[in-house]
């Protein structure tokens, strides 16, 4: 009966995120201006499903302060309280408000693990498009020091920078876009390779055009929708290795709240059969299940004009 | 021949054959009711354009459809087994061992990780028709059949050490393994160059008559079919047009649409005044040697290009054709010679040349699809060299754009904003045409420029090219295989050979004998509409 009854839970869960994808859309595609609503309009349910989660996560992490009923670092009473007003999810190891904790935990784990990803993006896919167009050279000098990086284990790697030049945010952010960066180098100079040989490249080639309009206007155009896809992947790595770093010391120090270390320090609970040290690990794999639904979608719609 | 085989019995049967196939979340019929009657040991061509549903009719033969495709409606017969309703291991049994098939490009088709005879030897095992010492006993009897050379140790080879035309024909006798009744031939010769094609065509011939097995013979070379088949099926757009058996059918074609297809070779360009001898060429190519690091792929290459003339440069795969261009271009430094540009050394590198150079000369390609970016709008890809030569901007540039539309017969607010994936092939060549002739060039190379396209589709593009030549006085550099196009198009010829200019002269002189030899071979290669060609000049090719 039990497992009944979960089966029936389950399906209704299922039903309940298709019918709020269907209800974002049919609101987005009648806020937004009509170039947008002509995509929107055929977007699947799961995408506006994670369109709908995402822009959630934005907001709440927008206005964490004002959405958040008590403050970061706040104690706030006993130490794991129940889910109780006005403590509707209870209190941490520590006493502060759990609620709180994982709104303020959106704004830093998810603002960090943007920024690092978009900024290892930057990076890689720029050197990547660099090497494949201009080749020779710069290219062989990039991609085996690329190689020599790849070739240190890269939670190793991070945890021996993020030792010598100490733990900070802003070096948290360098050192994993730096590492994270190699693998979008590997991707986006692959791509650009297949890219470089045609003809029209040639055709810009004798044209006369510039290293930069080679790259911007001719590559990057028809690169892009390999590399949004490995976007959405690397932002769930980047999260977990944050989380990793976190759990071992070295990432988003307390009292930050963050989703990773959140999970470690209220771990006890689970032993006494209480879900609420997975509340964050369930924000985490929410998100990421959301981001890979609109990625998919954007590939289906890169890919679908070439057929 | 085909009164013979309307006596014996009836192989196939497809009866009012419906096949759809799904774009944008909907189904569209791309085969509206084909019917086809196949005898025993007959061969039938089909023919039509690209798009007209020809290999789908032949693959759905087998009772087979491409991803993304499905019979809708009909019957498909086969020797009393309804191919539609079979169960799929009842079909599964039947191909390869009752019907093969051939398909167009034997390189791609070729396992590359497995020797031929190995590939060979899988149908035949599989159905339990042979062990596999029999196997590949008959792969070498079937080899020697086919005329490749070397049938003993041929098949333990890999599909990179044989050459296209060979491969070609090892896979014809692939198909031959189990001994089907029916092959179905998808363009088996279409990327062969012509004097390969030759020999291709002659060994599927004899093999088919000497096994009496019946054929589908796919093409758009109206000349091929002639050679191959004893009935012809004109398709367009999924639909049958005419039907009758090859010679009335070349003799006395009812159809408009057939009329149009055999009339399209008719186009020829006046002949042009000849040149003035003290006038300075165009281009100038002075004894150019080039090469890709110790491999010479030009030796000592000389010819002039002038004002208002088309020099066609003809050869097989690898005589040096594209290369040659690429030194013009400037992608690739000659080791000896130079270019001249109207009297001026140009500099080897496309690197060092101004811009004004580089404008001078502008290239068309092969491949359409390839040639254009696929991400940008024709607005930009036509708008960007006259923005970038002319200095344009805004209405100007884009009256500019919308000018070279209407110079191209295309309707300008109906195209300047689509994608190229948005056009259809011939489309898409003129695009590439406009952006050549945005630059404003004194000099064009077209690089094999009708070759991907259908032959009412390349007409059309030879006669826009006829009209900017004269229209811009322009000089064309004309690269191709096709001699039929040479004849349409050209001024001046050059025949090329294993990187060498075996023959140049004025188009008269190149069309009359006497010819160097390898002009000849290049010359009496080309398919003619005869039926009795082949066997003429095989005939001819044996007594000599």
């Amino acid at each position: 009966m039990d497992t009944i009854l979960q089966l029936l839970g389950f399906v209704l869960v299922i039903f309940a995120a298709l019918a709020l994808g269907w209800l974002f859309r049919w609101v987005a595609t009648r806020v937004t201006p009509h170039e947008t609503a002509k995509a929107l309009r055929t977007a699947p349910l799961t995408a506006s499903f994670g369109m709908l989660v995402i822009l959630i996560y934005v907001v709440v992490a927008l206005l964490a302060p004002l959405v958040a009923p008590f403050g970061e670092r706040e104690v706030v009473g006993g130490e794991f309280l129940p889910w109780e007003a006005p403590y509707y999810l209870g209190t941490d190891s520590l006493g502060r408000d759990m609620l709180t904790r994982l709104v303020y935990g959106a704004r830093n784990t998810v603002g960090i693990a943007f920024v690092t990803t978009a900024l290892a993006f930057l990076l890689g896919s720029i050197l990547g498009l660099l090497a494949a167009t201009v080749g020779g050279w710069p290219d062989q000098g990039l991609s085996r020091a690329v190689d020599v990086l790849m070739a240190i284990p890269a939670l190793i790697f991070s945890l021996l920078l993020l030792t010598i030049f100490g733990t900070s945010i802003v070096t948290l952010i360098l050192v994993i876009a730096v590492i994270d960066a190699t693998r979008v180098f590997r991707l986006a100079r692959s791509v650009a390779m297949n890219i470089v040989v045609m003809d029209y490249v040639e055709a810009a080639k004798l044209r006369g055009e510039g290293l930069l309009r080679l790259i911007v206007r001719e590559i990057l155009p028809n690169a892009a929708a390999p590399l949004v896809a490995e976007f959405g992947l690397r932002f769930c790595f980047v999260f977990l290795a944050i989380s990793a770093l976190s759990f071992l010391g070295l990432g988003i120090q307390p009292p930050t709240a963050d989703w990773g270390s959140m999970v470690r320090e209220n771990a006890t609970l689970i032993t006494f059969g209480d879900v609420t040290p997975l509340l964050p690990a369930g924000a985490i794999a929410l998100l990421t299940v959301a981001v890979n639904f609109v990625v998919d979608w954007m590939l289906h719609r890169a890919s679908g004009l070439k057929e | 021949m085909t009164a013979e085989a309307a006596n014996k019995d009836i192989l196939l049967t497809i009866r009012d054959l419906k096949i759809e196939g799904r774009a944008d979340e909907e189904w569209i019929e791309i085969v509206k009711s084909v019917d086809i009657t196949l005898h025993k040991g007959e061969v039938l061509g089909l023919i039509g354009e690209s798009g007209a549903g020809k290999s789908t009719v032949g693959l759905a033969a087998m009772g087979f459809t491409r991803d993304g495709c499905r019979i809708s409606g009909g019957t498909v017969d086969f020797d009393g087994i309804d191919l539609r309703t079979a169960p799929e291991a009842e079909r599964r049994s039947l191909r390869g061992r009752r019907i093969a098939y051939v398909a167009q490009s034997a390189a791609a088709s070729f396992n590359p990780a497995h020797k031929l005879i190995d590939q060979y030897s899988e149908g035949p095992v599989e159905h339990g028709v042979m062990s596999r010492a029999e196997a590949e006993r008959d792969a070498v009897e079937l080899y020697r059949r086919m005329r490749l050379p070397d049938p003993e140790d041929i098949g333990f080879r890999y599909p990179h050490q044989v050459s296209g035309g060979q491969l070609q024909r090892a896979m014809t006798a692939m198909a031959m393994a189990c001994r089907p009744d029916l092959i179905i031939f998808d363009e088996p010769t279409t990327a062969l160059d012509v004097t390969t094609q030759i020999e291709v065509l002659a060994a599927i011939r004899d093999i088919v008559a000497q096994f009496d097995t019946a054929a589908i013979y796919i093409t758009h070379d109206l000349a091929v079919v002639a050679q191959m088949a004893d009935r012809i099926k004109v398709l367009l757009r999924g639909e049958e047009v005419e039907d009758a058996d090859t010679r009335t059918m070349l003799s006395a074609p009812k159809e408009d649409y057939t009329k149009s297809l055999w009339a399209v070779r008719s186009f020829t360009r006046p002949e042009q005044p000849p040149v003035k001898d003290d006038s300075t060429p165009v281009v100038s190519v002075r004894n150019v040697t080039a090469g890709y690091s110790s491999l010479k792929v030009l030796i000592d290459v000389s010819f002039d290009i002038h004002k208002r003339r088309t020099v066609a440069v003809v050869g097989e795969s690898g005589s040096g054709k594209s290369t040659a261009a690429r030194v013009i271009t400037g992608l690739l430094k000659p080791s000896e010679g130079q270019v001249l540009f109207e009297g001026t050394a140009l500099p080897p590198d496309y690197r060092s040349r101004t811009r004004e150079q580089l404008r001078q000369a502008q290239m068309i390609y092969q491949m359409a699809d390839t040639a254009l970016n696929p991400k940008l709008k024709i607005r930009e890809l036509i708008g960007r060299p006259v923005a970038m030569y002319l200095g344009l901007k805004g209405k100007a540039l884009t009256d500019r754009i919308r000018d070279l539309l209407a110079l191209i017969e295309l309707e300008p607010d109906l195209y300047i904003d689509r994608l190229p994936s948005e056009l259809s092939g011939g489309q898409k060549q003129r695009i590439g045409i406009a952006r050549a002739l945005a630059a404003e060039p004194r000099f064009i190379i077209c690089d094999e420029v009708t070759s991907a396209l259908d032959q009412l589709v390349a007409e059309g593009i030879l006669k826009l090219l006829d009209r900017l030549q004269s229209e811009f006085e322009l000089a064309y550099m004309f690269i191709t295989h096709d001699l039929a196009t040479v004849k349409a198009i050209a001024d001046e010829v050059v025949v090329m050979k294993e990187g060498r200019v075996i023959e140049q002269g004025p188009k008269a002189e190149m069309f009359q004998p006497p010819h160097d030899p390898y002009t000849e071979l290049l010359l009496s290669s080309v398919p003619e509409m005869d039926p009795d060609w082949l066997t003429h000049l095989l005939a001819e090719r044996a007594g000599t």
